[in-house]
Order: structure tokens, then sequence, then C-alpha cells
């Protein structure tokens, strides 16, 4: 297989999947915000760091107002952000172009459709759940599109490389925006005190309660709910939904399609079947070893957001040493 | 209102279905006769759902804009165009002569030049081409073939006559319409098939795939052949993609070549490098090797000549092949077939005046209104003059450009092109049409059976040319004999 299809290919899944997952992580945070107090919110601004597109963002203005609108129109439809949900899809588009040859007909229009449709259909506020809907359908028809109409030969093997590799790390990203929306537990409990004493309840109930955030297991269930996690969670783990649970769910297990496990799995199951799949093998195997050693429990106290930073800057390395190998020669 | 035949009319053209007063030409009857069977609604319907094929299937030709480059759905007709068998069967005898004189041609220039010293073709005719590559003296491709893909322009004149028109020898493109028009024909008409019997087309790509294999340097049975497109920004990108996928060979772009130190061309594949035997390249000559020709060329393969040269990796068509692809070049067909072979030509030449003749250049000049002039090296239609349909002006300017470079122009009578009955918004007309028939040269000679007929869609247009609003049919070859 040419190096330059299969560097296309790959690219094209990575930009499909990159585009469903900012639709994910636009989805989570608007779930979030709703369900937490007025005066307990960041707001949208975190969101702009998650995607690493904070220079971006602010280099026509310092000091731009990064409000729901501001923050949500630079993700979906802005084709000077590359990491727009419009951008995405033209670059998935673009790649797919120049290697028509070698993917399905019909992927090639799904993916042109869904294309178009983000193009012509920029949404409102009142049309952005839909919108956000169908580009999360659209990715998935092309995902299920390739998955039946295509040989399992490498040229699906960079499918899968640029899909669960864009995966994994849009995971972390979409946990990253809980933690930016999560205060640390002793902040938020005395804004909860606070928002109580107000309402004119006394302080030794808030006390009691502070054992038992009201607000924490919603929190989780609209992470989870974001990733289509909610149903499998609660068939596997059968426990109350609380975040060391949650965040072992969608990092280390291995069963669930969107956790990090998984997508590490899959990349490793692919990269076997790759010639001389050493190197990249060897990334895969360090990233596995820090995943599994991570004291989730700790992390959803403090951390977090630091050890899925690092996390990322693996990923990256894991996508340097798959270029390497068989991008460039 | 359904379609009636008999108050269909081309008058003063040769239409293909109809003929004169007695109604469909025995070939065409059972095609006419089922379409005056349809109701409107029901050609409607049909030509929706051509409409639609097309979309699906993605066929597409792209078009330049200030823009950039978008890609169009194919216009098409669905009313085939249909030749008898007979008559194909000498116009297929003609093409493989013509093409086997003009391989021997090739071979001669970059040779003895033999025809020259001959006096045959004058000198000048060589020194002046544009296309005569210096760089490809004394190789010896495989076969002694230098064309392998060519696409031969027919026309028909209101005599009945079918001429050649041109000679592409280049990177002659169409055939993947002339198959995906059958595919869209069949889907729309399949019931014609069944009681007819239509030649097929669809052996074409293995016939290509195995003409290009017969060309490689290394024996064996799985030679690496590729096509080599310039990219997604060529007009004809398509059908580049089209026939690597019909293949199953990879479609490689000049980045995804090099030439090694043992001046093997090798591909950069995920496994790391693999030798190359075959390029099938839909590049111009002059793109295609940085270091011999356009040193800019981003497109090409650095060493790639010398690769070819020393045999290490076959090309098709073969560098320098356009030298035949001249139109002053084609007013000795007929001697060069002569030549060669010591056969008169089975199909004519349209009469051509050539402007370096000085006799025939005072006719051009003075008859200009009536003629069409081409410059020898433009393909697409571009940069002609057709005499009767110009203004003043335009005639002026070709008069001076004829003047100062001679060589470069002929000229030929305005022809009545033949027409071809077009459904065009629910009522059938005539439209002009042509025919591009494909011949493959190897070990053996293979013709399309049929080609890609293109039709100006437009009333009273002569232009065929997609990019200049020309659609196309399918063409059916139809044997009558022993019905």
């Amino acid at each position: 297989m040419l190096s330059r299809v299969a560097q296309n290919i790959y690219w094209m899944a990575r930009y499909v999947e990159r585009a469903e997952d900012t639709a994910r992580i636009i989805n989570v945070n608007t779930n979030l915000l709703l369900d937490l107090p007025r005066n307990m919110t960041f707001g949208w601004l975190p969101l702009i760091f998650i995607v690493g597109a904070e220079k971006l963002f602010f280099e026509k203005d310092p000091n731009r107002l990064a409000d729901e609108n501001a923050v949500v129109k630079f993700l979906i439809g802005d084709s000077e952000n590359p990491g727009s949900i419009i951008s995405s899809l033209a670059s998935a588009r673009e790649n797919l172009r120049t290697t028509r040859d070698t993917v399905p007909q019909e992927a090639w229009e799904q993916i042109n459709g869904l294309y178009i449709y983000a193009r012509d259909h920029v949404p409102t506020r009142r049309g952005r759940f839909e919108f956000l809907r169908r580009v999360i359908h659209g990715a998935q028809q092309i995902n299920g599109m390739l998955a039946g109409s295509m040989s399992r030969t490498a040229a699906y093997d960079f499918v899968w490389l640029g899909r669960f590799l864009e995966r994994a790390d849009m995971t972390t990203r979409i946990l990253d925006v809980r933690s930016a929306n999560l205060l640390s537990r002793t902040d938020q409990t005395a804004t909860l005190k606070q928002t109580q004493e107000q309402s004119g309840q006394t302080q030794v109930a808030a006390v009691e309660r502070e054992e038992q955030n009201p607000f924490e297991s919603i929190q989780w269930m609209s992470v989870l709910k974001s990733l289509s996690a909610y149903q499998m969670y609660r068939q596997q783990v059968r426990l109350r939904v609380g975040g060391p649970d949650v965040l072992k769910f969608l990092l280390q297990d291995e069963s669930f399609p969107r956790a990090v496990s998984f997508c590490l799995k899959q990349l490793e199951i692919c990269l076997r079947e790759l010639p001389k799949n050493a190197a990249p093998l060897a990334t895969i195997d360090a990233l596995k070893q820090r995943l599994n050693a991570a004291e989730v429990p700790k992390l959803a106290d403090a951390g977090l957001h630091e050890f899925i930073d690092q996390f990322q800057v693996g990923l990256g390395e894991l996508h340097d040493r798959i270029a390497a190998t068989y991008f460039m020669h | 209102m359904t379609i009636e035949w008999q108050q269909y009319a081309a008058p003063g053209f040769y239409d293909e279905l109809i003929g004169d007063a007695t109604g469909p030409r025995p070939a065409a009857r059972a095609l006419c006769e089922y379409l005056a069977s349809l109701s409107d609604e029901e050609l409607r319907e049909r030509k929706t759902a051509a409409e639609l094929a097309i979309l699906v299937m993605g066929i597409t030709f792209t078009v330049y804009t200030e823009g950039g480059s978008i890609d169009r759905a194919w216009p098409f007709d669905i009313v085939p165009r249909i030749i008898p068998k007979r008559e194909w069967d000498r116009a297929e005898a003609g093409l493989k002569q013509r093409v086997q004189a003009l391989n021997l041609f090739i071979d001669d220039l970059y040779h003895e030049q033999k025809i020259i010293g001959d006096g045959v073709v004058p000198a000048e005719v060589l020194a002046q081409s544009v296309n005569f590559r210096p760089q490809c003296i004394g190789a010896n491709p495989r076969h002694g073939v230098w064309a392998h893909i060519c696409g031969s322009d027919l026309v028909r004149d209101n005599d009945g006559t079918l001429y050649v028109l041109e000679d592409n020898l280049r990177v002659p493109s169409g055939v993947s319409y002339m198959l995906e028009n059958r595919v869209v024909t069949k889907r729309v008409f399949p019931e014609l098939f069944e009681h007819q019997r239509i030649q097929p087309v669809d052996d074409y790509t293995l016939r290509l795939y195995d003409m290009l294999a017969s060309l490689s340097p290394r024996p064996g049975d799985h030679p690496t052949v590729v096509v080599l497109t310039p990219g997604i920004y060529n007009s004809a990108y398509f059908e580049h993609s089209y026939l690597a996928q019909q293949m199953g060979v990879e479609l490689v772009e000049g980045n995804d070549l090099e030439v090694g130190d043992d001046d093997s061309v090798y591909m950069r594949t995920i496994e790391g490098l693999e030798r190359v035997d075959v390029i099938y390249r839909r590049i111009d000559d002059l793109f295609m090797d940085p270091e011999v020709f356009h040193p800019d060329s981003a497109l090409g393969v650095p060493g790639l000549m010398r690769a070819w040269r020393k045999g290490k990796v076959a090309l098709a068509n073969a560098p320098g092949a356009g030298v035949a692809d001249d139109k002053v070049v084609y007013a000795f067909v007929p001697d060069i077939i002569k030549y060669y072979l010591d056969q008169d030509p089975l199909i004519p030449n349209v009469p051509s005046y050539l402007c370096m003749r000085e006799q025939d250049r005072k006719y051009v000049l003075a008859n200009l209104d009536k003629l069409v002039v081409k410059p020898a090296n433009e393909s697409g239609g571009y940069g002609m003059l057709v005499g009767p349909h110009a203004t003043s002006a335009d005639r002026k300017r070709f008069a001076k450009l004829i003047q100062s470079d001679p060589r470069n122009y002929m000229a030929q009578p305005t022809l009545a092109l033949s027409t071809s009955p077009t459904l065009c918004d629910e009522c059938m007309e005539p439209r002009h049409v042509d025919l591009r028939p494909f011949i493959l040269s190897g070990p053996t000679t293979y013709v399309t059976t049929g080609g890609l007929t293109r039709v100006a869609l437009r009333k009273g247009s002569l232009v065929v040319n997609s990019s200049q609003g020309g659609g196309s049919k399918d063409t059916w070859i139809v044997d009558t004999e022993g019905f």
C-alpha cells in the first residue's frame, strides 16, 4: 500500500472522529452547564484550552469574550479553526478525495454528504442539538459503512489507527472538560454552603451533605451520556454513578469502545497486522503501562488535568512513531 | 405526446438512427420502436433514473473556475447512438491499420528517419514539431510500440462517410465515460439488452491491464503496474482513479515514486520501497521528469527518463509518442500508411490544407469564412477558428497568425457532422455527434467496440468537448445479421 494513501486514509479517519468528538465535547459542556447552579460555572472558555486552540482563539483579539456564542461558533463553524467541525469534515473529505479508489464509493458519498450538510446548516442556539446529533450520527454511519464494505487489509488498519488514536485523545479531552468544570471539592462545598445559606438553610445541613455533593453524580452522568456510555456503564459497573468509578471506566475499561484502554487495545491489534511495527508497539506498551498504573481514585480528587496532559503528549508520540514508520521514507 | 419518428428530421445532415424517408435505420429499428412505445412520463422517468445513477455513481468531470476546480455531473443523453456491426468491422480494421502505421512512423522518427530520407514527409514537419523529443532518439520500447493507447476521433459527413478527424496519441481520455455510459444505459433500458445483439464494451480494463502487463521489463506473472496521475486537480482525475480501481492497481502521484541508484523505479509503500514495472502515465511528456524536461515540474519523477531509456521501466504511452499527434502530421497519415504498410487507408482523412504549402496557404487565406483552422498542437477544441461562425476580427487575427507561423496551422472544410436523436426537454431533436474509439497496441492490437460518442447538446453547436457544453451517449454496435 502506498505511503501517501495510508497517510490520507489515516487522516481521513482522524478527522471524521475529531468532528464527532468535538460535537460530543460541546454536548457535554452544554449539559454540564445546565445542571450546575449559575454561580458555580467556569462557562465555555475551558473548551478552548481543552482542544488546545487558545492561541488561535485569542490571536486577533486578546480580550475576546469567550462566551457560549463565540466558543461554540469557533468550535463548530469557524473555517479558520482547523479543529472545528466544519474544518475537520472538509479535511476528511479532501483526504478521501485523493484516495477515492481505495475506499468504497459509498463511504465517499457519505463523507461528502455530511460535509455538505454541515457547511449548509451551521446552527443557531436552538438548532444546535439537532446539528450535533446529525454530525455524530453521520460519523457513525461512515464508520459503519467502512466496517461493512472494506476488506480487512492494510487500508482498513489505517482507518482504525486514525480513528482510535483520535478517539483515545478526544476521550481524555472530554474527561478534561469535566475536571475544568469541577471546582475542587472544598471550593465546591464552600460555594454550596453559600448557596444554601442564602436560601436560608442551616450550616449544619450543608456540612452533612459535604460527603454527597448532589451535583457530582449528575455531572458524571452527563459525561457518560455524551460518550454514549451511560447504559454500558450501568450494566458493567452496577454502582451508583461516582467520580472514581466513571473515570476508571472511561480510562481503563477494555470493553467499552470509547474507553481509552479499549482504544489502545484496538491500536495494538491493528499494528500487529502491519509490517515494521516494533517502534509504535513499544510506544503503545508504555502508554498502557502508564494508564494501568494510574491511581484513579486519587486522580478524581486532584491531578486529573495534569495526568491527561501528559497522556496526550504520549499519544502525540505514538502518532509520530506511526508517521515515521509508515508515512515517511 | 409520445415520439413520432415521422416528424423527426435532421435536414441536410446524415442522422445516425433515422434514414431520410425510410424511418429508423435497420440497426436502430428495435430501439426506435421501443422508444416510441414509451409515454412521455415513462421517458421522463428513464431520464431521471439516468441522472440519478450518474449522481450516485459519482461520474464527474472537473471544471476549472476562478473559485477553484469543481466536480460536475457528467452530462449524458439516454438515447444511444447505433452503428451496425458490419460497418463497425470495417472501421475497426481501419483504426488498427492506422495505429499500426503510426507506431512504425514514430519508431522510424526516433531511429533512421527513413520516411524523411525518402521524401515522403518533409523534414521541416519534424524540425518544427513541438512534440518531437530528441531525448527519445534511439530508444527501443517493447514490441516497437510507442503509442499504446490511442484515441482517434471519427466523424461522419452528410454523405455518410466516416472520416478520421484526429488521432490522440499523448494521453487520450474519455474511456471511463464510455464504460460508465454503458452501465447507466443497462440500468435505464435493461429490456433492450435482452432482445438484441448489442456488443459488450466491458472488457476494456482487462485488455488494458493485459497490454500494460505485457510491457513489463521483468518477466513474470505479476508485474507491478501503476497509473500515474497529476492529481485531483486534473480534469481527468475521475478517469485516472476509475481505471486504477478497475484494474486493481495503485494510483500514484509523482511524489510516490522515486528512481533508485540502480535506475529502477520504486514506489513508497508502508512496507518500504517496491519496484514498479509499468507506468500508465497520464502526465504530459514535459512534466514527467524534471531532470530532463521542465525542471520545476512537481508532478514528475526525477530520473524517470533515465530508467525508461535503460529499459528498467515501461512507460505507456512512451515519451515522444506525441510527435504523431500533430494536426500537420495528420495530413500525411494516408501517405504514412502507404509507406509503411503498402496499403490504402481504410478510413479516409478529412481533406486538409497545410498552411506550410504555399498553394494551400493561399487557398486557406482566401476561404477563411468556409474553413475550420486548427493549430497543430492544441487539443480539447482550444485555439481553433470555425470560419463560418467567426467574426471578421477573428478571421483577421487568424490570417496574421497563419502568415507568421504557417507550419503551425492547417485547415479543413467545415464538416456537416452527423446528428443523432437526443432527448431535449421531452422532445427528440437531432444533435451533432462524433465518436472516439480507443485502440490498444501491445503484442496485438485491440479496438473498443464502438467508443465514446460525444454530443453537442446545444442546438446547432458542433463543439462536443465536455469542457465546452458537450455531453455523451452510449454507443451500440448492433449485429442485425441472422435476425
